[in-house]
């Protein structure tokens, strides 16, 4: 299969090694479960239990609420100890509404619905009324509700669907480890939402430095003819949406456009595979495989976590930290959140928990540009990294967004390379929150002035009606005093 | 808790890049072609290279001091010993202490701090310095000496060396020799063609060795040529400003000579003449004066080509490649601006791309 040339990126230290050979491991369940109501994109979920409540394991613990949001289940049968404010894994540190259980030991499932007899000949509605209900997101990192992905075919003329599984982020396996171990799980959870999207073909992209994948994927896929597994070149950020596409097809996404509009659904491998066992099994999405590697971690591993387990119970399962880490990571190196503290759940999205070093993170003094013109070459994005930084460095964010910053996607490559260390994402992401403020500012101030305007004109209306029926009743008095005057009898009448 | 810190953003991994080590490369790049040029001209040439790289280093010291910036740590990345160096291949190599000295003024002082220091500044400040000692001193500025390798016939004794930097200087007239551009500007002045006046340079093979009359640095152009190619090879540099200037200077030279040979020197003899090669691959490629962008730096490439070739044969001096970068490092914002790369998903003039099959 032809593989297109893709703009600019970079060749981190990969660093792979330290876990991409250690099997998928279950994590033992912890003293407590911690489940914040917002472990996905969209509004938070609405909790439909209560402390002191015994539930089972798999039971909706908090119902999705509105067009994008997402269910969040019990991940094992016990007490739920309290729903209450609790520090989210979010590098502000800030608390969020979040259930915690107190598991009883015994891991009970509650009744399940049956699974869909053949998902091949339910409906698209159905498949993912199925997946809503199982609470499933992008599991990439990206935490999309995936029903909502799934409905772009009744939008769009789809044509293929794209497994991703370039995994382009150092450090991390987890997705490397589920395509090695589940591949057939991967294929028909594959093959059951390019059902439900109506799309005839499947490709999946895997990063050439995962062989073994690629061939645990090739066999997998080698009885569907509509299958294809295909290597892509070691180039991050290829796991990019666009990036990832346009490698494949050769077709580039238009600026503020889906992928959907050029008939590509981009969906995680991790995410197939919750798909096949919300659909085939009736399972919600309970735990997920999560990379847990750093130069300051004993033992690096893949585990498979309960959601809600804490940061610090899965550091202890990997035999704790053999020395202070300069940084903990919630996902890959390049595009992962710095936690607050280990004291955090792991929740849907979180992909990687990494304990690096001060070596690893090679953090120094910001130096002053040199134009060296690095981050324009390798920019993803095709834009001028350097110009965009001067700009917000002197406030001016009108300047940066006229070049382009809302285009970029943070995907650090131009921090990376930077010479004189400077923290250019950190800029551009100050930019893009400054600016999606004001955005919604300006749409508040449009939507209040629309409402003023309205009412005024209501309220102008009114009063001429008024005015007018005055008027009328002032007239028609007029007239009757002066029919009265023309003729006594009527008068006498009234 | 302490470990954990929250005060950045991601990237948590950094490629093993840094100034220092950018400005070591370069450094390390031209050690061949300054060691070679050591050795032809010998020790009047080595003082006057280690005075000026010294007297460029005090003056960013002392620049640094006065403004209260970090000294040590500043000096370290190497960018004043860049530029001194630059600098010191670009001046005649028995020039004497002084010209070293007020060149290091002119380059670190005024052209690159008052404009702010490092990636601030608008001009080349090696080139600078050049162009500022070139007009204000034109005798010693554009006294060739031939070449007087150590340890040989020719050779200067270290005392003898002491008094052409420090004292009487030497005689210009039995010493030195036109350089090949500046032989050649002469001889047409003096109605001789430039077919003729060639015949008498030395041959394609010494110039390229470097064994002939010329600025400190440009001689060589092999060794120069070689260190150019280990930036490249390193990614320190990228081949579109040399590709883009050289080319430009050879077809120009080329067409001309075509048209009329007794005119116009040919393609060869500019790529291999003068300042060429120190000029395409370690001058005109300068990151702070030349645009970021691989579109701008063609633009800008051909550009100091074109002004090279135009300053060479029509204007007064021999030489016009640090005229030509320094007219072209006042371009470099506009063609910043002008030659941004096409974003993702959008057109050249930032619209968004139309959806295929769509209208």
């Amino acid at each position: 299969m032809k593989i297109f040339p893709v703009r600019g990126g970079i060749h981190p230290d990969y660093r792979k090694d330290l876990t991409c050979e250690k099997a998928i491991v279950p994590m033992p369940m912890p003293q407590k479960l911690y489940l914040p109501l917002q472990q996905h994109i969209g509004a938070p979920a609405d909790p439909v239990v209560g402390a002191g409540d015994l539930v089972k394991k798999g039971q909706l613990l908090a119902r999705a609420q509105g067009a994008v949001s997402a269910s969040t289940h019990a991940p094992t049968s016990g007490r739920i100890a309290e729903v209450a404010l609790i520090t989210a894994p979010h590098p502000s540190g800030l608390p969020q509404l979040t259930i915690v259980i107190e598991p009883d030991g015994k891991d009970e499932w509650a009744e399940l619905p049956a699974p869909v007899a053949d998902p091949f000949a339910a409906s698209s509605q159905e498949i993912r009324e199925r997946v809503a209900a199982a609470g499933i997101v992008g599991l990439g990192g990206a935490t999309f509700p995936s029903a909502v992905k799934l409905n772009l075919g009744s939008q769009n003329k789809l044509e293929t669907l794209l497994i991703n599984g370039a995994e382009c982020e150092p450090y991390l396996t987890c997705d490397d480890r589920v395509m090695r171990e589940y591949s057939a799980e991967v294929i028909d959870g594959a093959r059951i939402m390019a059902h439900a999207l109506g799309t005839p073909k499947i490709v999946v992209g895997i990063e050439e430095n995962k062989p073994q994948a690629i061939a645990a994927m090739t066999q997998a896929a080698s009885a569907f003819s509509n299958i294809t597994v295909v290597g892509v070149p070691v180039q991050y950020p290829m796991g990019s949406e666009r990036h990832l596409t346009q490698a494949i097809t050769g077709l580039e996404t238009p600026a503020k456009k889906l992928t959907a509009e050029l008939g590509v659904v981009v969906h995680n491998v991790g995410t197939a595979r919750a798909v096949h066992h919300a659909i085939r099994y009736s399972r919600p999405l309970l735990s997920r495989v999560v990379t847990v590697s750093g130069g300051a971690i004993t033992e690096g591993k893949n585990i498979d976590v309960p959601l809600g387990t804490l940061v610090s119970d899965l550091v202890a399962f990997c035999g704790g930290l053999k020395e202070p880490p300069r940084r903990i990571v919630n996902g890959g190196p390049m595009m992962g959140q710095p936690l607050p503290s280990l004291e955090v759940p792991v929740v849907k999205g979180t992909s990687g928990i990494l304990a690096l070093t001060a070596d690893e993170v090679n953090e120094r003094d910001t130096k002053p540009c040199i134009r060296c013109g690095g981050c324009v070459t390798i920019c993803p994005c095709g834009l001028v990294p350097v110009e965009m930084a001067a700009f917000i460095r002197k406030d001016n964010l009108d300047g940066a967004a006229k070049l382009g910053v809302m285009d970029c996607f943070s995907c650090g490559s131009c921090s990376y390379v930077c010479p004189s260390h400077i923290p250019l994402v950190h800029f551009f992401n100050y930019a893009k929150g400054r600016l999606n403020d004001a955005d919604r500012e300006r749409r508040k101030l449009e939507r209040i002035k629309m409402l003023a305007e309205t009412r005024n004109t209501r309220v102008e209306q009114q009063a001429q009606a008024k005015k007018a029926a005055a008027a009328a009743a002032a007239a028609a008095r007029k007239a009757a005093a002066a029919a009265a005057s023309e003729n006594p009898e009527n008068k006498a009448s009234v | 808790m302490t470990l954990a810190y929250t005060d950045k953003s991601a990237p948590f991994t950094h490629a093993p890049t840094s100034v220092q080590k950018t400005m070591t490369t370069v450094i390390l790049a031209l050690v061949p072609a300054t060691l070679f040029d050591a050795w032809l001209f010998g020790w009047p040439a080595i003082f006057m290279f280690l005075i000026t790289v010294g007297s460029c280093v005090v003056a960013e010291a002392l620049c640094l001091q006065a403004q209260d910036k970090p000294v040590g740590e500043t000096l370290a990345d190497g960018s004043a010993i860049l530029t001194g160096w630059l600098l010191a291949m670009s001046l005649p190599p028995w020039a004497p202490w002084w010209i070293g000295v007020i060149g290091s003024v002119f380059a670190i002082v005024l052209a690159k701090h008052l404009f702010g220091g490092l990636g601030q500044n608008v001009f080349n400040p090696a080139m600078v310095a050049r162009v500022a000692l070139l007009v204000s001193f034109p005798v010693k500025m554009t006294a060739w000496v031939t070449p007087h390798p150590l340890l040989s016939d020719k050779g200067l004794s270290f005392v003898d060396s002491l008094g052409i930097t420090f004292g009487h200087g030497f005689n210009i007239d039995t010493m030195t020799a036109a350089s090949a551009l500046g032989y050649v500007k002469t001889e047409l002045s003096r109605g001789v063609p430039v077919t003729e006046s060639v015949q008498h340079l030395p041959d394609l093979m010494d110039m390229a060795l470097g064994l002939h009359a010329g600025s400190f640095g440009e001689t060589s152009a092999i060794l120069i040529l070689a260190g150019g190619l280990v930036l490249l090879a390193r990614r320190i540099i990228s081949w579109h400003t040399p590709v883009a200037l050289m080319g430009t200077l050879f077809v120009m030279g080329t067409v001309f000579h075509l048209v009329n040979p007794a005119r116009f020197a040919d393609g060869t003899f500019h790529l291999m003449s003068g300042a060429t090669f120190l000029g395409a691959f370690f001058i005109a490629t300068d990151y702070v004066t030349s645009p970021v962008s691989k579109q701008g730096q063609i633009v800008y490439g051909i550009g100091c080509g074109l002004l090279a070739w135009i300053i060479r044969t029509f204007a007064g001096y021999p030489e016009g490649m640090a005229f030509a970068v320094l007219l072209m490092n006042a371009l470099t914002p506009i063609i910043d601006h002008n030659c941004r790369p096409r974003a993702f998903g959008r057109t050249r003039k930032g619209e968004p791309l139309e959806v295929k099959g769509e209208k």
